[in-house]
């Protein structure tokens, strides 16, 4: 069973269990599927300024994410230990791996690439601007859209908003563009 | 107006009882497995997703939303409600114009999803996971979570 489980989980497993956690969460307190909006309870709790973004009791209406998250923190040490995937290669396309190797990337082993994705790799160009920029750009256009891949994509084209489908054609924009024009002048 | 009363907004129901946070840590949990088991945190993943190169990403967001759409119907249908007997609301978004905010947002959160082949959930995952090296990325998505609330009188929603 252990290692069973321990193998990755094909996507009509993995994905109508993601989709299980908007009900759970609706159910368990009227509660919206939604991880970014933890930063802004995180700003909120420690720099709120006179930012008025920040002004309102994030314990109120947001210690539940926060929880929330901590344990997706947990889950993910499970995870990686105790159903660690025996197979240290994420099995990607070959044309994937084939045009990732074209790019530059030589280290495929792990979730992420460990050439930029390390304490090393950081202090390279391709580095700064993947972890350092991408990271900015996730919290800055999350919050500018409100929300992200769950907030949008899951459960806002899940209650067939139209804003949410807007949104992931955005986040597809964005994305083909920094896959297409941006990685492979950085790498 | 947007401005004051953004979609983000925080739901005005309080839930601070141990009980009710510790169910909410253990479907993160839950979640915290399947984002690893999946490999959705992978940025492989995000890269082959990014040049349509298996349906896996796909799939996994695409069967997510059905299981999570017929979820809601069923809530709504039956008026369900939550576990303190309250109704379930899930509040619309607000559209002003074109979108704009939408787009730009999302065009701009799509490409920090692609630079750094994690979207939040995963970056909290990857940290789970040992890439300790992703604390620098959430520092730096607080940053530009905090750099838009600063803008936001400024930009165009």
């Amino acid at each position: 069973m252990l290692e069973f489980i321990s193998q990755p989980w094909p996507w009509y497993v993995a994905g109508p269990l993601i989709g299980l956690i908007v009900p759970l969460l609706l159910l368990l307190g009227g509660k919206q599927f939604g991880i970014s909006a933890n930063l802004r309870h995180a700003c909120a709790a420690t720099l709120p300024g006179q930012v008025e973004f920040f002004q309102y009791d994030w314990k109120k209406s947001g210690l539940w994410n926060m929880v929330f998250t901590g344990g997706i923190i947990l889950g993910a040490v499970i995870a990686s230990t105790v159903l660690a995937n025996p197979d240290p290669f994420v099995d990607i396309a070959s044309t994937t791996r084939a045009d990732l190797e074209a790019l530059g990337i030589t280290t495929f082993e792990g979730l992420v690439p460990a050439q930029v994705f390390s304490w090393e790799g950081l202090l390279s160009l391709p580095g700064i601007v993947m972890i350092v920029v991408g990271g900015f750009l996730v919290g800055f256009g999350a919050r500018y859209a409100g929300g992200c891949t769950s907030g949008h994509a899951i459960s806002g084209l899940a209650d067939l908003q139209a804003p949410s489908l807007v949104a992931v054609i955005g986040f597809f924009i964005g994305g083909l563009t920094a896959t297409y024009l941006i990685l492979p002048l950085l790498l | 107006m947007a401005q004051s009363t953004p979609s983000t907004a925080p739901a005005a129901r309080t839930d601070q009882r141990l009980g009710a946070l510790v169910l909410y840590m253990l479907v993160g949990v839950f979640f915290g497995i399947i984002l690893i088991k999946s490999e959705v945190v992978s940025w492989f993943r995000i890269q082959e997703m990014f040049r349509f190169q298996a349906f896996h990403m796909y799939g996994i967001i695409g069967s997510a939303i059905v299981v999570a759409a017929a979820s809601v119907q069923l809530i709504k249908r039956f008026n369900i409600t939550d576990r303190d007997g309250q109704p379930i609301v899930i509040p619309p978004k607000k559209w002003e114009g074109v979108g704009t905010r939408y787009w730009l947002g999302g065009i701009i959160f799509g490409l920090g999803w692609a630079l750094l082949g994690a979207c939040p959930g995963p970056i909290f995952a990857l940290f789970g996971a040992g890439i300790t090296v992703i604390i620098v990325a959430l520092l730096s998505a607080l940053a530009g979570t905090w750099a838009y609330a600063y803008l936001r009188p400024k930009l165009p929603h």
